[in-house]
């Protein structure tokens, strides 16, 4: 026996993080964990409706399990996109801090 | 309730990782708030996609931001925003929580249920069976995000040759 308040409101906590982690960071990578957080709290939604709730159909009832690891497949899949422009950032760049100034005519003028 | 504990350790890490101002300290708190993600998996009886969670995340993702940040070392830069962005990110985060966990708690009241979760044949046969072609796409989307990740990283800095 489970409440699933409980798991609910950790999906609710846990997305609300990640959302503060994405606004109030400077550093790419550092923004980049708060995706992670807010990914991970769409996962735990998602077992939590597929663990809970009883269906008959069995593609229904394995939905939530299988949509979840679809969900950490293509988060792994962004994560290794996102550090690959992130590190091309760095090499462009000498640092990865998204307040700098990006204006391409004073890059070139350094 | 194990639930709680395992909830709590993940929530309290997670707050950790996006607050953390050393960096390597958010990534480490990152595998805590994850491994603990993972630990939530289990207690919810979804023991494939927990220990799914467990190598990937903590295996593979949580690494790969580790190595991401030791590369992209460069002293003096501030990580965190000024107190105002800081605020502004904390009240949309506080109504992100409040609004979700209303919508979702309004929807599933208090009560206990019991978990009643497919097995993990069930689940193999779903994505083998149900799900057969989604699970295809995803190894071509892993490939195709492996190479290209491996373009980009490769390319050399000021652009194409030739421009600079």
């Amino acid at each position: 026996m489970i409440r699933p308040a409980l798991p609910y409101l950790l999906v609710a906590v846990l997305a609300g993080l990640g959302v503060y982690g994405i606004l109030a960071r400077r550093h790419a990578v550092l923004v980049l964990i708060g995706v992670e957080l807010l990914l991970g709290a769409a996962g735990l939604l998602l077992v939590t409706v597929g663990q809970t709730t009883t269906a008959t159909d069995p593609a229904a009832a394995t939905s939530g399990q299988v949509l979840t690891l679809f969900v950490i497949t293509i988060a792994a899949a962004e994560v290794v996109l996102a550090l690959a422009l992130i590190l091309a950032l760095f090499r462009a760049r000498g640092h990865v801090d998204l307040h700098a100034d990006l204006d391409p005519r004073e890059e070139a003028a350094r | 309730m194990l639930f709680v504990a395992v909830g709590l350790l993940t929530a309290g890490s997670g707050l950790l990782a996006v607050t953390s101002r050393q960096v390597l300290h958010a990534a480490l708190w990152l595998v805590v708030a994850l491994a603990g993600l993972a630990g939530c998996y289990l207690v919810l009886g979804a023991e494939l996609v927990g220990l799914v969670q467990l190598l990937v995340y903590v295996g593979a993702v949580v690494v790969l931001i580790l190595f991401a940040l030791m590369l992209t070392r460069s002293g003096g830069v501030p990580v965190v925003t000024g107190p105002a962005q800081r605020g502004a990110a904390a009240l949309v985060g506080a109504g992100t929580t409040v609004l979700l966990g209303g919508a979702l708690l309004a929807g599933s009241g208090w009560g206990a249920v019991q978990v009643a979760g497919p097995t993990n044949t069930q689940v193999a046969e779903g994505i083998l069976g149900t799900y057969v072609w989604p699970f295809e796409l995803l190894s071509g989307l892993l490939l195709l995000a492996l190479v290209a990740a491996v373009a980009i990283a490769r390319t050399p800095t000021g652009g194409r040759e030739g421009e600079t």
